[in-house]
């Protein structure tokens, strides 16, 4: 039995753990202001609002439906278009009607649950954060630009609460039915069901690739859910260690203020991994696992010498390096039941920079062609220690460590990274496939190793240099 | 009157500039579409099986085990077909379901229907198709050399080439190609069909062409017209992908239904859609140009590859609209251009915003450009030199009229100050190494009409209710371009009524039979005339009821906003007095409306004619910032003037601009389409094809209106909008190029679109050995 509160009706289901939310919505509730278009969480017509206890107050967010097993929204507040409607429009769907920000309008319930969510949560947001909450939202017909005017009306009048209660001042100004506020004590009699991780169950993070790749095989499956707050949540920084739990999910990530203090442009490499639907709902630990050569986190965690921590449900624990925890082509180093509990990493010390690059055909919102990251302690203009990793240029994630080894000790200059680059050509072995083909994938590669030190230490690169270099390697 | 129109008006004045009537069911998902229809119980779902090879002969279809997964009813093939087994809208050489040969992957071979779609998906896992391999083609060029022409070429000739070589001071000579393009639009294909009491059938079909349908499934089941009813309520967007494609669909529903007797729903998932429906055309073609010492354009000579895919489909229609528009907006007195529909083995390509004519206008472009590369000037010295003026002839023998390519042009680079944003991106790129800024300059000129001339009529039926209230039927879609809207304006402004007493109906073909499908950005036109000639009738009827009722002896007589006007006074009788009245009398408060076009023909025997019934105009300044580091690129601004006419809804008309600009973009730079040897869709999914996002519109979009009248000939003067904006987006090519340029000026072009980061990286460092 599943319990939730969808828009003002509490749900108690015995619909199968891991149908998608989108078709317990759409077929089982009859509410079809919820969009099918694309069922891989790429396009967000089925975006859902979903709210969670935090403290005193309801936490919402955005999640795709189509992504989302049933289970994940065990006791929680799930709010379809429907759900938003009252007796006149609220100011997200009055600006989309006054700026012509629909068209056909299969799209727009989405744009209008995310814009909704974003005024919501957060107050102090500007408007390209505004704008950036529909990163997820795809439109066909408007070409974006009535939709950006509108977003700039919607951020206009959510400036206008200042530090007022976001639900009571928006249900005050009739922009959101009156049932939100009633949800917090509603959601507080649902009683959570037993979580502990059984041996003979499926063990699903945010579900943004599981459901993509065996939807119908996970249906019926025993899932594990991580989504709530005790089982493998948190972020943790112990003496000179940072731990991730596996369940943490990009967004916990990317807000983190531990995380922010250790790498201050970690807001602006995550914006480049997928969208806030999809970042709200995909963890760290699915990431790892689901062992893509090209996996964002994963590419950003090898630079670090990160570490995981393996649970077996029996109590077996082990550790190993996520440099060894990929053996080929999506195999790893997991054996049946155990799972990933958290991974480590040491805070890089003072003097330590930090970067990520990732190139994809469409800047944001799609998989890389390449992604790279590096971390580089200079000391009197040269490299003390360095550490690249690169994804998309082998059968799995890389650690460079040739490469890496080779610029010890050097100058970060034009001339070294000429000579450490023919190196790293060695060490990769990319293949054509529907990122790229061979040739292109070396050739960035290259730019993006050349990018981190321009990113890092500009005065080391001479840009004449440069020029000639580019030409010449 | 109070309360808001049950579809929604967003406004209820009298001005005509009004929001979309959709718009309010949008915001709140209050829309229907295809898939939210409820269901009649006991409803069943449709699922095709397709081939999965390119090219072969069908050996063997083993059936049994899908048949025995419980929930699956019934599984069809094209033995079960009682009319005609035949889809093909122009040609008939597509079947609806293959019988012994496949000619593509992605060619429905069955369909299998159970009591759900999922269901259905399981039982088609265990079909198992057994297939004789024969030779696969891809490439068009491949084709045309083995003669496999889908239909016959069109050859358009007008001067004489040959002696415009000899005036010629330059000549030049390259390839150009572009790639196809998915229509994505965010709903996917579909129908829902079920039998009434008799066995005629109702389809309910995500269609542009309600009558194609009808048509075309009546062929299917061999049953007469009238016997199927099909029924439009709106398309989540369409952009030429639904016109002649929606019909497999509507066709495998419609046969599952009238087959078992039972309300049959058939809807796609993506991965279906986009390795079984047809995409916009890639071409590849040679050009030669030439010009004068002056940078006339003397003559041009065009051998153009559509690439058909494995059937005709629509491709006769698009290499004709091809043709129309291989010199853009310039005048080439001397033009001679050969055209080829290559038969591959490929999902039939289809309609698609443009229709031929960005193809065409692209291979203009880079026949320009490769002149100016060569001279070592820019394009723009090209294109000024040679916009087509007043009077002057299209090689189609049309002559120019109301030319506005020359007033665009000028307009722009005045309003734009774009002589300065030149100015600035060269002294930009001097002081920046690693990031470079391009521009290019385009000018469109596209002819509005369906090229085959008896497509260009339309009818409207209305109905004024005895309360005041009216009903308004038309032949036109609506799927996002805001057609129901215009429509509810002419009957709005004719009647001068509010607004919010109009209801758009469903387009039906029971209510308005035998209608053009909505395309060819024509729907506006030729339906906003019909209604316009059926509310003027009306409005002459029910205006001689208020001379007999309140003013015999008036010389003029009018309603305004409402209210009966005599000789300029208003008086106290009202719009509903004045209905009440007239039905009272006995008066008719319905019409039919007809309208077709006048003036338009087109000899095919000589291919001269005067097919368009006008030409929109208009010119793109856009602007690019590449980072040659990482070989990605950001559109800053494009600065447009266009044609409108009198644009009737500029709010509306802006939206279409936006929005054709970006996918014109897209087609240019992110949206990639790939097939593997085999013919295997590799872009298959939207993870694997792009298409854009918010962050990738253009920073700023500027549109403004070329201060002309429209022609009487457009609804309301107001001119065709849904697809010339599209081809403003090839000038994101040119910049590109111009940017990648600065940064390497060893940089051959190639003419090769789109202009993927993959493709801009390598020609950043082209001509370079390799890193």
């Amino acid at each position: 039995m599943i319990e939730f509160i969808l828009n003002d009706v509490l749900i108690k289901t015995n619909s199968p753990p891991g149908l998608p939310l989108l078709d317990f919505i759409r077929q089982e509730m009859g509410l079809m202001g919820t969009k099918i278009a694309c069922r891989e969480g790429d396009c967000g017509a089925c975006t859902l609002m979903v709210g969670e206890l935090d403290g005193d107050k309801v936490s919402y967010k955005t999640i795709v439906s189509c992504l989302t097993p049933l289970v994940n929204v065990q006791s929680k507040h799930v709010v379809s278009i429907e759900g938003l409607n009252g007796d006149q429009l609220s100011h997200v769907q009055q600006a989309i009607v006054d700026h012509s920000g629909t068209q056909c309008g299969f799209c727009t319930p989405g744009f209008v649950i995310s814009l909704m969510t974003k005024s919501l949560s957060d107050a102090n947001s500007n408007l390209d954060e505004t704008l950036a909450s529909v990163d997820g939202n795809i439109c066909r017909c408007t070409g974006y630009k009535s939709i950006e005017r509108a977003v700039k009306d919607i951020w206009e009048v959510n400036q206008r609460r200042k530090d007022k209660d976001a639900p009571q001042w928006m249900v005050k100004n009739k922009y959101l039915p009156e049932y939100f506020l009633s949800i917090h004590d509603r959601l507080s009699n649902i009683i959570l069901p037993d979580e502990r991780i059984k041996k003979s169950n499926v063990i699903l993070g945010g579900g943004t690739d599981l459901m993509v790749q065996k939807a119908d095989s996970i249906m019926h499956a025993g899932l594990q859910t991580l989504r709530e707050k005790d089982i493998l949540h948190g972020i943790m920084i112990e003496d000179d260690h940072c731990i991730l739990q596996a369940g943490a999910t990009v967004t916990e990530l990317l807000t983190s203020l531990e995380l922010r203090s250790i790498f201050p442009g970690i807001q602006k490499y995550f914006k480049l991994l997928s969208s806030t639907q999809i970042r709200n709902m995909g963890t760290l630990g699915g990431n790892i696992v689901n062992a893509s050569p090209i996996g964002d986190l994963i590419v950003f965690f090898l630079a670090l010498d990160a570490k995981l921590q393996i649970n077996s449900p029996d109590g077996g624990r082990r550790s190993v390096a996520l440099k060894d925890f990929y053996l080929d082509y999506k195999k790893i180093d997991l054996k049946q039941g155990e799972y990933v509990e958290a991974l480590s990493f040491n805070i890089p010390l003072h003097g330590y920079q930090f970067n990520f690059e990732k190139v994809s055909k469409r800047e944001h919102l799609d998989i890389a062609s390449v992604n790279s990251a590096i971390l580089l302690h200079l000391q009197d203009n040269l490299i003390k220690d360095v550490r690249l990793s690169a994804g998309g240029v082998g059968p799995i994630p890389m650690f460079l460590e040739k490469t890496s080894s080779f610029l010890q000790g050097r100058r970060p200059d034009v001339e070294s990274l000429s000579e450490a680059n023919s190196i790293l050509q060695d060490e990769i072995s990319p293949i054509d496939d529907i990122r790229g083909s061979e040739e292109y994938k070396r050739l960035l590669l290259r730019q993006l190793f050349i990018a981190h030190f321009i990113e890092l230490c500009p005065d080391q690169i001479r840009m004449d240099q440069l020029q000639e270099i580019l030409i010449q390697i | 009157m109070s309360g808001s129109n049950q579809d929604g008006s967003a406004t209820g004045n009298f001005d005509s500039n009004m929001r979309n009537t959709d718009s309010i069911g949008h915001v709140t998902g209050k829309s229907v579409f295809l898939d939210d229809i409820p269901e009649i119980k006991g409803s069943l779902h449709a699922v095709a099986f397709a081939s999965s090879l390119a090219h072969g002969k069908l050996r063997k279809l083993n059936l049994s085990a899908a048949l025995q997964v419980p929930g699956v009813i019934r599984i069809l093939t094209y033995e079960d077909i009682p009319g005609e087994n035949q889809v093909g809208g122009i040609i008939l050489d597509e079947p609806l379901l293959a019988e012994t040969e496949v000619h593509y992957i992605g060619q429905p071979i069955a369909v299998i229907i159970a009591e759900s779609a999922h269901i259905a998906r399981q039982a088609r896992a265990l079909i198992h198709a057994e297939y004789e391999l024969l030779p696969v083609i891809t490439d068009p060029r491949e084709a045309y050399e083995k003669g496999e022409l889908l239909f016959p070429p069109r050859f358009f000739e007008s001067g004489d080439v040959v002696s415009g070589w000899e005036e010629c001071e330059y000549i030049f000579e390259g390839r150009a190609e572009t790639g196809g393009q998915e229509h994505l639009y965010l709903e996917t294909q579909g129908a829902y069909a079920y039998p009434d009491e008799t066995g005629n059938l109702k389809i309910h079909s995500a269609t542009q062409g309600p009558t194609l349908i009808q048509k075309t499934v009546a062929r299917i089941l061999g049953v007469a017209m009238n016997r199927v009813e099909v029924d439009v309520r709106r398309l989540g967007g369409g952009f030429g992908g639904k016109e002649d494609q929606a019909t497999v669909w509507a066709g495998l529903a419609g046969l599952s239904a009238q087959v078992l007797q039972k309300p049959v729903k058939m809807v796609l998932s993506r991965e279906d859609d986009m390795y079984m429906t047809g995409k916009r055309h890639p071409y590849t073609s040679d050009f030669k140009i030439g010009l004068t010492k002056e940078l006339k354009i003397i003559a041009l000579e065009l051998s153009l590859f559509q690439n058909g895919g494995a059937a005709s489909d629509l491709s006769p229609a698009i290499l004709e609209r091809t043709l129309f528009h291989v010199t853009n907006s310039y005048f080439i007195p001397n033009v001679k251009a050969a055209a080829y529909s290559c038969k591959t083995n490929l999902v039939p390509n289809t309609a698609f915003r443009g229709f031929g004519a960005p193809q065409a206008m692209f291979v203009m472009e880079a026949a320009i450009s490769k002149a100016a590369i060569e001279l070592k000037i820019q394009a723009r010295e090209i294109q000024e030199r040679n916009l087509i003026r007043e009077d002057e002839l299209f090689h189609y023998g049309q002559v120019a009229t109301n030319a506005h390519a020359l007033p665009s042009w000028d307009d722009a680079m005045k309003t734009f100050h774009i002589e300065e944003r030149i100015a600035a991106i060269k002294k930009f790129n001097q002081n920046n190494s690693l990031i470079k800024k391009g521009m290019a300059l385009m000018p469109v000129c596209f002819g509005v009409s369906f090229t085959k001339t008896p497509m260009n009529q339309a009818r409207a039926l209305v109905h004024i209710y005895q309360d005041g209230s009216i009903g308004i039927s038309t032949g036109a879609v609506e799927m996002g371009q805001g057609v129901n809207t215009k429509m509810k304006q002419v009957a709005a402004r004719i009647f001068s009524v509010d607004p919010r007493r109009i209801k758009l109906e469903t387009t039906n073909t029971t209510r308005v039979a035998n209608t053009s499908p909505t395309a060819a950005s024509s729907g506006a036109d030729l339906n906003g005339k019909a209604l316009q000639n059926a509310c003027e009738a009306l409005l002459r009827r029910v205006l001689g009821v208020a001379r007999k009722m309140i003013a015999v002896d008036c010389e003029n007589i009018e309603i305004k906003e409402e209210r009966i006007i005599t000789d300029g006074k208003t008086s106290s009788f009202t719009w509903e007095n004045l209905i009440e009245k007239a039905f009272l009398d006995r008066v008719n408060l319905s019409e039919n409306g007809h309208y077709a076009t006048p003036f338009i023909h087109f000899d095919k025997s000589i291919e001269k004619g005067h097919p368009f019934a006008y030409h929109v105009f208009g010119t793109a300044f856009i602007e690019v910032t590449l980072d040659c580091l990482r070989g990605q690129y950001n559109f800053d601004g494009v600065h447009i003037v266009h044609d409108f006419g009198n644009s009737m809804n500029f709010e509306l008309d802006r939206g279409q601009v936006e929005g054709a600009l970006m996918q014109g973009i897209a087609w240019m730079t992110m949206e990639e389409i790939s097939f593997d040897k085999t013919g295997k869709l590799l872009s298959n999914s939207l993870s694997s094809y792009k298409i854009p996002d918010i962050y990738a519109a253009p920073d700023i979009v500027d549109v403004k209106a070329l201060e002309r009248d429209g022609p009487d000939i457009a609804i309301m003067k107001s001119k065709a909008i849904g697809e010339p904006p599209f081809m403003y987006g090839i000038g994101a090519y040119f910049a590109i190029q111009d940017a990648i340029k600065s940064f390497n000026s060893d940089y051959k072009s190639d003419f090769i679109a789109p202009f993927t980061p993959e493709k801009i990286l390598l020609a950043l460092y082209q001509n370079r050995s390799r890193p």
